[in-house]
């Protein structure tokens, strides 16, 4: 029985009118990864965001670790740098070499030594097969490479869990396959892992659970092979359908 | 207090000389300014250059400086008042910053429109009248109300060469009243300041009407031009 | 006497001009530049009250001349009791004016920055105060630039009106220089084109600092000046 590391109760959040989550619960285990899928609009960024507080639910309560989060306010600098996000459009800071891009994290957030984490972010670069570009900007960087930049200067923190939200949907495709090889062999070193995603055969591959929300809500939920096989809901099925019409099966790559 | 009312109307006649001024000399570097622009841009190299250097040295020399040396140098040749000077240095000055304006609206506009318009056989002059200055004006509403903001103020001045405009009225004033400057020089502040938004409001609205579909209203870009 | 002798005569009295010019623009850049960040980071990031204080300030400031600020601060608070000498007063105004302009450039950039770029410092745990001082202001200064040179050239030949209080500045010394020996077309013109070599002088360098800036990728054109 894994320890939970992240619990989501009933999280309730609306825009204005619009009510992005009804009432959505999830628990991830240490060192489990779960993807959350489903058609564009349904939540799944908020619900992410809910987690590191860039956005504030309305109602419902989650726990990292067992410690209650959702009220906290004076503690959300120390409660992001436990949790690490990669964006979709990668957010690298445009000033910033990739070396430091990494590295602010460390020293103005964790506040550690210039020598230290300066070693500390190499490490990481190295990680993520960019110690090279490590002096670039990133205009100078491909997309591929700007987000594995993005995911370095994420784990450089060493957060309990790390978001993903569409890591490589804006992406060229030739791309893609260097950002989930980093991710793989990231969640193959016991990372815990949130991924919102399209990317199917990768999610298949590595995920222990499957998560279809629509509307707002979790439609069904279940290990990979049970979720593409038999899954319960005819919506789901027409959503999977659709999926691997647009974005492919994708074996093992 | 009362010093206002009783003045009122030589205030007035400073304020509508400001208004005149202002328009005078706006209409003058708005056509001196096109010629600048249409030199700048479609004149061969010489005539390009002339273009380039002429805006460089007006704006390049202080407003209060130029409006000192047409007093010096018209009044030597002509008999005008100061009024008309400082249309004309004001005017003159002008004519370069809207005709920056100008060239970069005319060079936004995409080169296919003039091969357009030449190859079914029109002059250049007329493909000029006809398809870029339309689309050019309305292009730059947006700068060229920069423009306007700052034409306006700077009527204040003409003060430096005598003109019996709003300014110089209050000065009389507070001369023979011994006081009142805050009071007066507020008063100024908030006629421009009305005037001014005024003309921006107007401009605006204009841009609204003449806007075409597919063309980007131009957002303010907020540079000051001086 | 010739046009040149007279030149040659008035150099030295035209260089005193030009020292207080100088002194005059350079103060006003510095505190003008740092005011109006201040007032910038009021309007983007203050709280109602201070928002509304700095754009009320920056409407009234950039929508009325520069010479009535300039006589409101000498002339008008003079008759309220309060004297300033010439040259504070005149630095007084300049600073007040630039910084409404310098405000809104500064607004223009810190708001083109890309906000993804601050979720992402929020997402690393940054405080507020972090990501303005290490991801906001090292970017929105460089896009600033442009329409800040632009706005040192502006204030540069807006010194001349200095004169008009009694500041010895280039512009004063001429008038003194041609009001001394009946020759005004001649001086003034001098004066002109000492204004056109140091603008041009100056706007050369700025330019130069413009292309020392630039880091691939940052939006130069951002602000269009």
């Amino acid at each position: 029985m894994t320890e939970k590391l992240l619990v989501v109760e009933d999280l309730y959040k609306a825009f204005g009118s619009l009510q992005v989550l009804k009432g959505v619960s999830l628990v991830l285990g240490k060192r489990e990864k779960k993807v959350i899928i489903g058609p564009s609009g349904t939540g799944k960024s908020t619900l992410l965001r809910c987690v590191n507080r860039l956005t504030t639910p309305d109602s419902g309560r989650i726990y990292l670790d067992g410690v209650e989060i959702t009220g906290a306010k004076g503690q959300l600098t120390k409660l992001r740098q436990q949790i690490g996000m990669v964006f979709q459009h990668f957010n690298l800071f445009v000033h910033m070499t990739a070396l430091q891009n990494v590295r602010i994290g460390l020293t103005d957030v964790k506040r550690v030594g210039k020598a230290e984490a300066t070693q500390k972010a190499m490490a990481v670069l190295e990680r993520v097969g960019l110690a090279e570009k490590a002096g670039s900007y990133p205009a100078e960087l491909s997309g591929g490479q700007q987000q594995r930049v993005g995911i370095a200067r994420a784990i450089a923190m060493d957060p309990k869990i790390v978001l993903f939200d569409e890591p490589t949907s804006a992406l060229d495709p030739e791309l893609i396959g260097e950002v989930l090889n980093v991710m793989r062999e990231l969640a193959e070193e016991g990372m815990t892992m949130l991924l919102v995603t399209h990317e199917m055969g990768f999610a298949r591959s590595i995920c222990d659970e499957i998560i279809f929300m629509e509307n707002g809500e979790i439609l069904e939920q279940g290990p990979p092979l049970q979720f593409f096989t038999s899954p319960k809901h005819d919506r789901t099925r027409q959503f999977l359908h659709k999926i691997t019409e647009l974005y492919g099966q994708g074996g093992e790559e | 207090m009362q010093i206002l009312l009783k003045e009122f109307p030589s205030l007035l006649q400073g304020a509508l000389l400001v208004i005149e001024i202002a328009a005078g000399h706006l209409t003058l570097g708005f056509l001196l300014g096109l010629v600048l622009a249409a030199m700048e841009v479609y004149g061969g190299k010489s005539i390009s250059l002339l273009g380039r250097t002429i805006q460089k040295v007006l704006r390049g020399i202080p407003a209060l400086v130029l409006l000192m040396l047409m007093y010096f140098g018209l009044t030597r040749i002509v008999d005008v008042s100061s009024t008309v000077i400082a249309i004309v240095a004001l005017g003159l000055r002008s004519a370069a910053y809207q005709s920056q304006v100008f060239r970069g609206g005319i060079k936004a506009i995409e080169s296919g429109q003039m091969e357009a318009a030449l190859s079914i056989g029109m002059g250049k002059l007329k493909a000029i009248r006809r398809i870029i200055l339309p689309q050019a004006l309305r292009l730059v509403i947006g700068p060229w109300s920069n423009i306007f903001t700052m034409e306006v103020k700077d009527v204040s001045l003409a003060y430096s060469i005598g003109v019996l405009e709003i300014l110089r009225r209050a000065r009389f004033i507070i001369r023979y009243t011994h006081g009142n400057a805050m009071l007066l020089y507020c008063m100024i502040a908030l006629f421009y300041f009305i005037i001014v938004r005024l003309g921006n409001t107007f401009l605006y609205r204009l841009e609204g009407k003449l806007w075409i579909p597919g063309f980007e209203r131009r957002g303010r870009t907020k540079t000051r031009t001086g | 006497m010739g046009y040149f002798e007279l030149a040659k005569e008035a150099f030295p009295a035209f260089l005193g001009g030009l020292r207080i010019t100088l002194e005059l623009w350079i103060l006003t850049l510095l505190f003008g530049g740092i005011l109006g960040i201040l007032i910038a980071l009021a309007r983007v990031y203050g709280n109602k009250p201070l928002y509304y204080l700095a754009t009320g300030y920056v409407e009234l400031i950039r929508g009325t001349p520069l010479l009535v600020q300039l006589f409101i601060i000498y002339y008008g608070l003079g008759d309220v009791g309060i004297f300033i000498r010439p040259f504070l007063a005149a630095t007084i105004a300049f600073v007040i004016n630039t910084a409404a302009y310098q405000a809104e450039y500064v607004r223009g950039a810190i708001q083109s920055i890309r906000g993804g770029q601050i979720e992402a410092a929020r997402a690393l745990g940054m405080t507020r105060t972090q990501f303005i001082r290490r991801i906001v202001l090292p970017q929105a200064l460089r896009l600033v630039i442009p329409p800040w040179s632009n706005e040192a050239i502006v204030m540069l030949k807006a010194t001349s009106i200095a004169f008009m209080v009694t500041v010895p500045e280039l512009m004063a010394v001429g008038r003194m220089i041609a009001t001394r020996n009946y020759r005004y077309l001649e001086v003034f013109s001098m004066v002109a084109i000492l204004y056109l070599i140091v603008v041009l002088f100056f706007t050369q360098l700025l330019d130069m600092l413009e292309k020392k800036a630039i880091i691939p990728g940052m939006g130069g054109k951002a602000l269009g000046a």
